[in-house]
């Protein structure tokens, strides 16, 4: 049994104009010490998907579909049975590391604090154990009594990842952790994410835009378009036979600095409006190789060779 | 030949005022220290280092948004550099600049078409209300986005990112500028819309015959577009060359390191693993003797601690700082 399963999980934004279904249908499955990847553009639901498993969306709700964590039923049980669940067993890396992290307190007070409040720990061991999250992280454990705005945008990425591993989790989100970071700082904090999910063989989810980046850190990875998730597979399979079309742009939009070709290809049109998504598969209006049917049937997720699924008219056809 | 744009000895030191000190103890940081450098006519200049770096600060001397400390800089042989600002008023029909995002700072309740066409109304080049929708209307679809009355009354949140992007762009050629300072572009957008706006920016450049000096942390995107690209290191410009030398033979130990710091196209576990290296981009309030990435070079030999490195010619047309490239 999968140590997470996630059904057909429908989370929708309310807004004046209607519904926005920013996750529609969503179904994947992690196991224990697996790093997967959710990669998309902005919009494509892959936060929306994060936030759903940490029960944590705002201005809209979760309409259907299922979480399973092992026996647990995310999504059924009180909110007060699954704050014990959030943190403990499912922790987040967020990519505002400045943002999530209060400036009039020193980062090793805000690391205490988080573990005290779910584990019956005195003052004096909560410390301890603040240190041995910091040295885990790669930082001096003096670096505990910094504040905030003390520390650079990759220490302080590593104190949220320090906390987000206080409690032991089963599973860490980790939704943009380097994006917001400088070049070499990215990789630095990539490695290190890279390395404690081996080391502690954790579960992690590895949200990004960044296919590349998803690439090097990931076991496989899950493509979204537009709510759905269109391919998902071992990474190396999406890399290096992607069925989809959208993967397909996906990959050749990335720059590759080594190749001849320096300019890459872009995707024509743009996402669409998730209050009224497009009839069908949601691609059909900037997809190049469409066939008639695209517009009218949605399609759905069909597995083309062992655990690669992909949702797309041609591929199912063919086969 | 006559340089199109080119830049002396530029510095740039910000005065950082501390709490409770006496007079003159003032302690300034080196954002730009000591470069210079020529944009030719029709090329890509391209700015590649990490935040802090002092690319913006450039890039804000050029466009006189920052008043440099020291330094000349000559568009088409003319010292620019004490230009007051009805000269420079003037001057910037002819240079222009993009943002990171054109619409951050502004007023987001105006529409499309009154941020367009701003800089004909503050350029007293209003003609009247047809005219300048007929402008507008040309620069939308210059930049490929829809032309319709719809399209004109829209707000900046209403537009995508890319959208927006294409909007900023169309405002910064409104006038017809022929130099054009572009400050991370493409650096908000996602994949995707980044490759389209690449493809867009080297499309102007070939209708309407610009110039461009571009600001970018990414390798891949200076590559991309950029002729000849220039790496910045804390205040200093440590490796100029063009671009596809730069990518296949770094010389600058930094340069090394950024561009291996690229994650690769094909999944592999051994990447990342070298660059252990600790710390970021220092602010130098006081430069340390010697090299300014000694503190962090894999290199490191004596002569580092203690002598700058100045730019030599490390192969032809290829420029470095370093002492390891020393004869």
């Amino acid at each position: 049994m999968p140590l997470l399963e996630v059904e057909d999980l429908r989370t929708h934004y309310f807004t004046e104009a209607g519904p926005v279904k920013a996750a529609d249908g969503v179904s994947f499955t992690l196991e224990k010490g697996e790093s997967i990847g959710i990669a998309g553009e902005s919009g494509c639901g892959k936060t929306t998907v994060a936030m759903s498993l940490m029960r944590l969306i705002k201005g809209g709700a979760v309409v259907g579909g299922k979480i399973m964590l092992g026996d647990l039923s995310l999504l059924d049980m009180p909110m007060k049975e699954f704050l014990k669940v959030r943190w403990e067993r499912i922790s987040l890396i967020s990519q505002a590391a400045m943002g999530a992290l209060n400036p009039v307190y020193t980062v090793g007070a805000q690391i205490v604090e988080a573990i005290q409040i779910h584990r019956k720990v005195s003052k004096s061991d909560a410390w301890e154990q603040t240190r041995g999250l910091l040295a885990q992280v790669k930082m001096d454990p003096q670096r505990a009594k910094s504040f905030p705005h003390e520390l650079s945008g990759g220490m302080r990425q590593r104190v949220m990842i320090a906390m987000a591993l206080a409690c032991d989790p089963d599973i860490v989100i980790a939704d943009e952790p380097t994006t917001a970071l400088d070049v070499v700082t990215q990789v630095q904090v990539l490695r290190l994410l890279i390395d404690l999910q081996k080391r502690l063989n954790l579960s992690l989810i590895y949200i990004s835009h960044e296919l590349s980046v998803l690439g090097q850190a990931c076991d496989r990875i899950i493509i979204m378009y537009a709510g759905k998730i269109v391919e998902m597979g071992a990474t190396t399979e999406i890399f290096t036979s992607p069925q989809h079309p959208y993967t397909q742009k996906l990959l050749s939009a990335l720059m590759d600095i080594h190749s001849d070709i320096s300019i890459p290809e872009s995707i024509p049109g743009k996402p669409p409006d998730l209050l009224n998504p497009p009839e069908g598969c949601r691609f059909s209006p900037r997809c190049t190789v469409g066939q008639e049917n695209c517009g009218e049937d949605a399609p759905v997720l069909v597995e083309v060779a062992p655990n690669h699924y992909v949702a797309c008219h041609r591929i199912n056809e063919s086969k | 030949m006559e340089s199109y744009f080119k830049v002396e000895n530029l510095v740039k030191l910000f005065v950082l005022k501390k709490r409770g000190q006496f007079f003159g103890q003032h302690i300034h940081v080196h954002a730009v220290d000591d470069i210079s450098f020529e944009v030719q006519k029709g090329k890509t200049y391209g700015v590649v280092g990490e935040s802090g770096c002092g690319k913006t600060t450039l890039a804000r001397l050029l466009m006189h948004l920052e008043k440099p400390t020291s330094g000349r800089m000559l568009f088409k042989g003319e010292d620019i550099t004490k230009y007051n600002r009805k000269q420079m008023k003037a001057l910037r029909r002819k240079m222009q600049m993009i943002f990171q995002d054109p619409f951050g700072a502004l007023n987001p309740v105006r529409t499309i078409l009154n941020i367009v066409a701003e800089p004909i109304r503050v350029h007293n080049m209003y003609r009247g209300k047809r005219e300048e929708r007929d402008k507008v209307r040309e620069l939308l679809e210059t930049v490929g986005l829809q032309t319709s009355d719809e399209m004109l009354q829209k707000r900046p949140n209403e537009l995508s990112g890319g959208e927006r992007q294409r909007v900023g762009i169309a405002r910064a050629l409104i006038l017809g500028p022929e130099f054009i300072v572009a400050d991370e572009p493409v650096s908000m957008l996602d994949a995707s819309i980044r490759a389209d706006i690449i493809s867009l920016i080297m499309k102007l450049k070939a209708e309407k015959d610009l110039t461009y000096f571009f600001i970018t942390h990414e390798f891949g995107v200076a590559r991309a577009i950029c002729d000849r690209i220039a790496v910045m290191y804390a205040g200093k410009m440590v490796e100029v060359a063009n671009a596809d030398d730069i990518v296949h033979k770094p010389l600058h130990p930094y340069t090394e390191l950024l561009i291996e710091a690229i994650p690769p196209l094909i999944p592999d576990e051994n990447w990342g693993k070298n660059i252990d290296i600790e710390g970021e981009v220092p602010y130098f309030t006081e430069p340390p003797p010697g090299c300014r990435f000694h503190l962090r070079c894999p290199y490191i030999m004596d002569i580092c601690k203690e002598e700058e490195p100045g730019l030599i010619e490390g192969a032809p047309g290829h420029y470095v700082a370093c002492h390891k490239h020393r004869g």
